[in-house]
């Protein structure tokens, strides 16, 4: 089951904050919430990959901590908060890690882009400058098979250094 | 145990250039830097990056049509059965169904070569793999159609399972094709032989045999395969595709469905990786389709996981053997090789596979005696197909592990062995390929010298090693695979209007590589302009003229060529219109800096845009074209075609491993890749490219294989098919050391599949450097490790090789040519 059309099943009603704002999800509450956000809230940029929780394609952020999005049913989320890809920048300004990738050429393809974004920009929030290593293992849980993470791993410090250069001016 | 208390150090770091040696790679980047482009060969971010980084760049699976159904398709439960009878009027009728459909309806056979059409959109009265699609339901949701499936009634009468090429290549009582060669279940058969192979290696002085056994591999894409259909009251079918070659889906879609060409439009939008898995037309995509036109609804068909495995087209599990004989100079004089591959069950790309396996191993080499016997055979696997460097990876490794295994043998060093055996520049193979730009050798030394390999080979404690391999590959084949009519390999189209923009139209596949910003730098660079000024349109057959596609490692060099033609001759009516405004001839005239100005006056010159609306008055907005063709090339003798391309890549890798002797754990420290894609034109680009290979090339060489049990595929999922992580990532050094290519676009060649061949034998003769065993048998698990240190202690002790005793040239960086 890969969550491409939605079903007309309604049940309880799940209450839940999305990048910011009070959403309800009416709908099958059975699904993941891969399937909620891309068939309910048309956040089509969590993306399905492999729906085991392999590959870190739906990576999305839950209170501040990375999920894989396809591994989280839609009751489980009930009074949670939950950032995409989608809710990561301010207006026009990308956020660290999204401004490290693109300027540091660390995608290809982009379709696990989303979720190495997000899964960035989680590490850095729990540990703002971390080591190579730190880096590596963060981001097990994400596979990238067009880069081979090489500019990855430069772009998480990258997004560090923007991260601090940012608090710098804003102080 | 032996070296087991030096395993400590960890990262390895990285080497700079001992000070003595000259740097190869600054020198050809201070070559390259004086051509003076403003924006080839500078680092380049993807001009989709913006969108990609937000979520916001479009993939098939996130477009909505309205009133859309799902697609699904109900998968074979046997490897080879007859379909005795297919009952699907019981799913017509559940609510919530729109269409059921099954093989009969479209029986026409297609394939993505002309010459071997033996895929039906839905299987027609026999299945012939473990998860061939049956039957094709759009329903209102995935529930539906899944309550669908449980109404079908498939009645199967299994038949003989073939799942090993050394049966199928014999008399078989069951043919799984009925092209297939003779009274048996081979697909194709190739052989060749140049010079005199068994007289060579009686001559010789050594003789090396090696044999190499590969499981097959699947691309692991992130993106699974997605197409939708919409099928409108005016008659046209609309589709949109994770595909790579559009225009092969056009033609399928045209043949299978009854339909013309020009009333189908297909649409490319961003797809999610392909490395070839994404090239053939496929039967889902047809079925898609055809559902599409049997409820007037748009479908989508979106695979899962388990689908995308089940679907395959990945490299071809294989069987090679390759002798070699060598002088007692160790000049290389013959090479022989018998190859035996598992086309699954269909031909796929499988006569360029069976021709790849053979007649692309003798590069990066010069032997004047070559035999060449491939068979690729049916089986009831699911179907092999086209990879990243297909045909190039899996004979590559062999070769360049008996050439590792020469040195040891004869005492050579193995970088000096293969520097005096390499094709030279300008040059006619034995096979007649024409080789051009070659810089083979500045690859080996510059990863020699960055490497620190002279302090390291045969020096590093045991259980850690360093080895080197070469590689050698085509930039785009010269024979497109659709001939008739004859088309150039790619158009480029270019509209440049009032607003100063400048729209591509151009039908290669952009798939992550980033073909799209190639083609904005190519056309910037020539028009002189800023290249925000350049928008690429979406692959769009109903505006995006022919392109063959993106595989065989062709964009950059056929596109990119296309591109600066087609930007030329957007040109002319600027230089002429500007010509008229400052009252200059054209020819002293120049397009840089968002201006047109006199060359040697640049303060004399009007803007960009003003001489374009000056072109403007009286033809309107401007539109060029551009085209590039392939020449002739190749010999006369059967097969003569297969390999021949208008470049090829060159390459050396030189790689650092620690294998631990306890665990059989194979660590990759340090991967020093030397690559020659002429003038890289976005190193960036090009860098990712490479590294991106080495994960791809390390993934099959220690964790990643289809295994099978029987015909049944045993690990359809990522929790098992173990794709390496960001933790076993090494480090890579990038070394682009390539002079231009006479032919390519400002000198450019392929960097797409040419980086990945390398990286195998580099880490398997580091890892024979390490612990002293050659280990053939992919991928290198820690169990096969293990067995064959357990080996190695019976015939007596774990020792790393002997150091060549042989007195090495050093050959120096510079000379020696």
């Amino acid at each position: 089951m890969n969550g491409a059309g939605g079903a007309a099943v309604a049940t309880d009603a799940v209450r839940v904050v999305v990048n910011g704002r009070p959403r309800t999800l009416e709908r099958m509450p059975e699904r993941s919430l891969l399937q909620a956000l891309r068939t309910e809230l048309d956040l089509m940029g969590t993306k399905y990959g492999c729906g085991e929780g392999q590959c870190g394609a739906c990576t999305v952020l839950m209170d501040g901590k990375a999920v894989h999005a396809c591994q989280v049913s839609v009751k489980e989320v009930g009074g949670h908060d939950i950032v995409t890809v989608e809710g990561l920048a301010r207006g026009d300004e990308l956020n660290p890690a999204q401004q490290a990738f693109a300027e540091l050429g660390a995608f290809q393809c982009g379709f696990c882009t989303p979720g190495m974004v997000v899964g960035t920009t989680a590490l850095l929030q729990r540990t703002p400058s971390p080591s190579e290593a730190e880096v590596r293992e963060a981001l097990e849980g994400h596979l990238c098979r067009c880069c081979g993470y090489t500019k990855v791993l430069r772009a998480v410090q990258r997004a560090s250094e923007i991260s601090r250069e940012r608090a710098r001016r804003s102080a | 145990m032996a070296g087991t208390s030096s395993r400590k150090s960890g990262s390895a770091g990285t080497p700079t250039p001992s000070s003595t040696e000259t740097d190869l790679v600054k020198e050809a980047e201070a070559t390259r830097a004086s051509a003076g482009y403003h924006l080839i060969g500078k680092r380049t971010p993807l001009i989709d990056a913006a969108l990609k980084v937000t979520g916001r760049a479009e993939y098939t699976d996130d477009i909505k049509r309205p009133g859309m159904l799902v697609g699904r398709l109900l998968k074979s439960v046997h490897p080879h059965a007859r379909i005795r009878s297919i009952d699907v009027e019981e799913a017509r009728r559940h609510p919530g169904v729109a269409a059921v459909l099954t093989g009969d309806r479209y029986p026409t056979p297609f394939g993505v070569l002309p010459m071997t059409h033996d895929e039906t959109a839905l299987a027609v009265g026999r299945v012939r793999f473990l998860g061939e699609h049956v039957a094709a339901v759009a329903a209102v949701d995935e529930e539906t159609c899944e309550r669908a499936f449980e109404l079908i009634h498939v009645e199967y009468e299994p038949l003989p399972v073939y799942d090993d090429p050394k049966v199928s290549r014999e008399p078989v009582p069951v043919k799984i094709h009925d092209r297939a060669l003779r009274d048996t279940n081979l697909q194709k058969e190739v052989f060749q032989h140049f010079g005199d192979v068994p007289k060579a290696l009686e001559g010789a002085s050594q003789k090396v045999k090696l044999s190499g056994k590969y499981l097959g591999v699947s691309h692991g894409f992130t993106e699974p395969h997605c197409t939708i259909a919409e099928h409108t009251p005016d008659g046209r079918l609309t589709v949109w595709s994770a595909t790579q070659v559009p225009h092969y889906l056009h033609r399928s879609l045209s043949e299978v469905l009854g339909m013309p060409m020009h009333r189908i439009r297909v649409v490319k939008p961003e797809v999610g990786g392909g490395f070839g898995g994404k090239s053939d037309p496929f039967p889902h995509e047809i079925a898609c389709a055809a559902l599409a036109i049997e409820t007037g609804r748009p479908v989508k068909v979106l695979f899962d996981r388990e689908d995308v495995f089940y679907l395959n087209h990945g490299r071809h599990p294989t069987q090679n053997d390759v002798t070699v004989g060598v002088d007692a100079d160790g000049k290389f004089l013959a090479m022989d090789i018998d190859a035996l591959i598992d086309g699954g069950a269909w031909s796929s790309f499988g006569v360029v596979t069976t021709y790849y396996n053979g007649v692309l191993a003798m590069g990066p080499y010069r032997f004047d005696n070559f035999r060449y016997h491939g068979a690729r055979a049916y089986t009831n696997h699911p179907p092999s197909g086209a990879m990243r460097a297909h045909g190039g990876t899996n004979m590559r490794y062999t070769v360049e592990s008996v050439v590792d295994e020469i040195a040891a043998r004869m005492s050579f060093d193995p970088i000096e062995l293969r520097l005096q055996n390499f094709l030279p520049p300008n040059f006619k193979t034995i096979n007649e390929f024409r080789i051009t730009s070659n810089s083979v050798r500045q690859c080996i030394l510059a990863a020699r010298d960055r490497s620190g390999w002279e302090e390291k080979y045969r020096k590093l404690p045991y259980g850690r090693g360093i080895g080197v391999a070469c590689g050698f590959y085509i930039s785009g084949s010269n024979s497109p695979i659709h001939f008739t009519p004859v088309f150039p390999q790619c158009t480029v189209h270019l509209k440049a209007d009032m607003d100063a923009g400048v729209t591509i139209h151009c039908g290669a596949a952009d798939i992550g590589q980033g073909s799209k910003t190639v083609l904005a730098q190519v056309v910037a660079e020539v028009l002189g302009i800023r290249m925000d000024r350049c928008r690429v349109a979406a692959v769009d057959s109903d505006t995006a003229p022919v392109d063959l596609g993106s595989y065989s490692s062709r964009v950059t060099f056929m596109m990119g060529n296309a591109a600066k033609a087609a930007a030329e001759n957007l040109k002319v009516p600027l230089l002429q219109a500007a010509s008229e405004l400052l009252e200059v001839p054209p020819d002293r005239l120049e397009a840089s800096e968002e201006r047109i100005h006199v060359k040697e006056r640049p303060s004399q010159g009007v803007p960009f845009h003003e001489a374009l609306h000056k072109a403007m008055e009286t033809k309107g907005a401007l539109v060029a074209s551009g085209a590039y063709s392939t020449k002739p090339l190749g010999g006369t003798f059967k097969g003569a075609k297969a390999g021949t391309a208008p470049a090829y890549s060159f390459s050396a890798y030189v790689a650092q491993v620690d294998v631990d002797p306890e665990t059989g754990f194979v660590h990759v420290e340090n991967v020093w890749a030397a690559f020659d894609c002429g003038r890289p034109l976005n190193p960036l680009a090009v860098e990712g490219q490479i590294e991106g290979s080495i994960h791809m090339g390390l993934g099959q060489l220690l964790s990643e294989g289809l295994s099978y049990r029987g015909a049944r595929l045993m690990n359809p999922s990522l929790l098992d098919y173990k794709i390496l992580t960001p933790m076993q990532m090494p480090k890579v050094e990038c070394l682009l050391v390539g002079e231009d290519d006479p032919e390519g676009p400002f000198g450019a060649k392929e960097a797409g599949e040419g980086p990945l061949v390398a990286a195998l034998p580099a880490v398997g003769n580091a890892i024979y450097d390490a612990i002293g065993v050659r280990l053939m048998d992919l991928p290198i698990t820690p169990d096969k490790v293990l067995r064959a240190l357990e080996e190695q202690r019976k015939k007596g002790g774990a020792v790393k090789p002997p150091a060549p005793t042989r007195p090495s040239k050093r050959t120096p960086t510079h000379g020696g040519r």
